[in-house]
């Protein structure tokens, strides 16, 4: 995988994900892990596409990424923080300091005004930046929406709406891994390719490591690196980066 | 953004279940509250109206009834003394003062006491405090009258008015004495006890307006030498030259063959009526606890069963780096700013209803009740309040706890 590799030099020194003999169980008496993951790096800057069926791991290794599941086995590092093994809050400490995470839906408290949604990433990063609003409504109007939206409750947008606030809300603590799951599927096409387009060139210009899940095949055009989820879950060692 | 402002939030979200458990929680919580304050206040008030007193002389019947009618003005006298007992006691040797009370009229419903001047010298109340004129002085003629801060203030009457009093105790009576007009020479200073409402007199005024209109025009006229002596009092109070005394002196009054006589100990008659009360205190904090428990419960269920609905916004609080602890802390900081907020209005709402009904509860009940609710027992309820919606609040908040610590990041909720 790092042939494909075409980022700069310096990012390229440090890893943004470390993976190592990962096996997780959801039972812990189960005999056999539910997923393995023999090893799988990616580096700093990278957006990777992993696609996959549902059931194929996808979620789970989202999960283990986001450290709300702990592996059963092996290390997980993360910009070379051994982050399997900090304990659960410095896991939670962590993953509101340096990870933003986008879902399909239910991104956002409905009864909170977006603006509330945003502060409340660094209410829980503890940053407490005093320019939360000048920089919420910055990421607001990069992701192409009116700065009016801010004090709108999250129930009142449009799904489409919901899901670019919900990128801005990821995005605002500046995390350096952004985790994003099957993010348009409640999207219609044209909703899609503009969300797409957005949510790839904010990362870009910020430089956020992205692992963008799917199973949505056409959406690997906006990515130079995708891996099969079958492949990195069962090869030893040749989990190929596909182009 | 804070946890508090994010669970204030959370609550109007689902404004209507919040604000039915919210009256919920005030009906219970002003019932405990109130119910605490009454016991308190009406200790306090029932416990301060005499003091000073060693023992009350009355007609032989009860010990609470004798304290009933002499010293709160409640119920009726059953009988009198002959007013040469009340000589006797004056001038026994181990009795320092004697004070004569004469019940039985009124003036407005307010209950007339006829008595000597000694009263104001010797009557006591809470702390040992003396009557203390708003102003002028205490009666000298037969037809004076000094009345309670209460009675001036709600019927308006001023130094030199000149009153009628009315036979028997009801508000509206159909025998008014109006031939002969008292005039008032003294307002007292408040008291906070019964006396506030009394109208006082003179033995001998009380005894006039009891005689045929003819006697009366004589008196008035100044017509007649003979001096109007009192044949009866109601009851005597006491004071003694040593305490000691009080238990021999009590046999002795009660063994009189002369006239039939009662003597009871205030303070020991007080204690008896707080054990008759004590059961029906102790009862009704009991119902209080367990209405405030019903609707704490009713709290942890509206919390509980919201808990389904919560899942997502757990998720996504997870999501932003919140532990299964500070979503626990959400759900027990909703639970406690509800019932701070029910605390404060039911505070605000009984304090109204005190401060409204302030009057009528002491005409009727000769209830003196502070509308200042914060003493440190009623704060002690309040922090037994908090700590049980804490122990209630714990199931739904260990609930969200459990939700949070299983919660998986997923697309599909």
């Amino acid at each position: 995988m790092e042939s494909t590799e075409t980022n700069n030099a310096e990012s390229q020194s440090t890893l943004a994900i470390s993976l190592n003999n990962i096996e997780y169980k959801y039972k812990s008496k189960a005999t056999s892990p539910d997923l393995t993951i023999p090893q799988w790096d990616l580096k700093r800057g990278q957006q990777v596409f992993l696609y996959g069926d549902s059931g194929s791991g996808k979620t789970t290794l989202l999960n283990l990424l986001a450290g709300v599941l702990t592996p059963s086995a092996g290390v997980i590092k993360i910009f070379d923080r051994a982050f399997s093994s900090l304990s659960a809050r410095q896991r939670d400490k962590f993953r509101a300091r340096h990870i933003g995470v986008v879902f399909q839906q239910f991104n956002l408290i409905p009864y909170l005004s977006v603006l509330k949604n945003i502060q409340l990433a660094d209410y829980f990063a503890s940053t407490k930046r005093k320019d939360i609003i000048d920089s919420a409504q910055a990421l607001l109007s990069k992701l192409k929406m009116p700065a009016s939206v801010l004090n709108k409750r999250a129930s009142e947008l449009s799904v489409g709406q919901q899901q670019r606030v919900a990128i801005a809300r990821a995005l605002i603590n500046q995390p350096e891994l952004l985790l994003v799951d099957e993010p348009t599927s409640a999207l219609d096409a044209s909703a899609r390719d503009a969300f797409m387009k957005v949510l790839v060139e904010t990362c870009a210009a910020a430089n956020t490591t992205m692992v963008f899940v799917s199973h949505d095949m056409s959406l690997q055009d906006y990515f130079e690196t995708s891996i099969a989820m079958p492949l990195l879950s069962q090869s030893s060692s040749s989990q190929e980066g596909l182009k | 953004m804070t946890l508090f402002s994010l669970a204030w939030h959370s609550l109007g979200s689902r404004r209507k279940s919040v604000v039915l458990t919210f009256f919920s929680l005030l009906i219970s919580i002003s019932v405990l509250l109130s119910v605490e304050h009454l016991r308190l206040q009406a200790k306090e008030s029932f416990n301060r109206t005499v003091s000073g007193v060693d023992i009350i002389v009355g007609a032989p019947s009860g010990q609470l009834n004798l304290l009933l009618y002499s010293v709160f003005r409640m119920g009726t006298p059953t009988n009198s003394i002959k007013y040469s007992s009340y000589q006797t006691l004056k001038n026994h040797s181990l009795v320092e003062w004697a004070v004569p009370i004469s019940l039985g009229d009124s003036h407005h419903g307010f209950r007339v006491l006829g008595t000597s001047q000694e009263y104001f010298q010797y009557f006591k109340y809470a702390d040992k405090k003396g009557l203390v004129f708003e102003q002028g002085q205490a009666f000298t003629g037969m037809f004076d009258t000094v009345i309670g801060s209460d009675v001036a203030k709600q019927l308006g009457y001023k130094l030199g008015d000149k009153i009628v009093i009315a036979h028997g105790i009801a508000a509206t009576s159909f025998t008014h004495h109006d031939n002969a007009p008292f005039t008032i020479t003294g307002i007292l200073k408040p008291t906070g006890t019964p006396v506030d409402k009394t109208v006082h007199t003179s033995l001998a005024g009380i005894e006039a307006v009891h005689l045929s209109p003819r006697q009366l025009r004589n008196i008035l006229e100044g017509n007649t030498k003979e001096e109007i002596a009192p044949r009866q009092v109601t009851a005597v109070m006491l004071g003694l030259k040593s305490r000691l005394a009080t238990f021999k002196l009590q046999r002795d009054i009660n063994n009189t063959n002369s006239d039939k006589l009662m003597a009871i100990l205030p303070g020991v008659a007080m204690t008896e009526l707080w054990q008759l009360m004590g059961t029906v205190e102790n009862l009704l904090r009991v119902i209080g606890f367990l209405v405030l428990i019903s609707s704490l419960f009713g709290l942890s269920t509206m919390l509980l069963a919201s808990m389904d609905q919560r899942k997502g916004e757990i998720a996504v609080l997870r999501i932003l780096g919140a532990g299964p602890r500070v979503i626990f802390s959400l759900v027990l900081l909703e639970a406690l700013i509800l019932v701070l907020l029910a605390i404060a209005a039911a505070s605000g709402l009984i304090s109204l209803t005190l401060y409204l009904s302030g009057d009528w509860l002491a005409s009727h009940y000769g209830l003196f009740l502070s509308g200042h609710l914060f003493s440190t027992d009623i704060m002690l309820a309040m922090l037994v309040i908090l700590g049980a919606t804490i122990a209630t609040a714990i199931v739904p908040a260990i609930e969200a706890y459990k939700s949070a610590l299983h919660t998986v990041l997923s697309s599909k909720l």
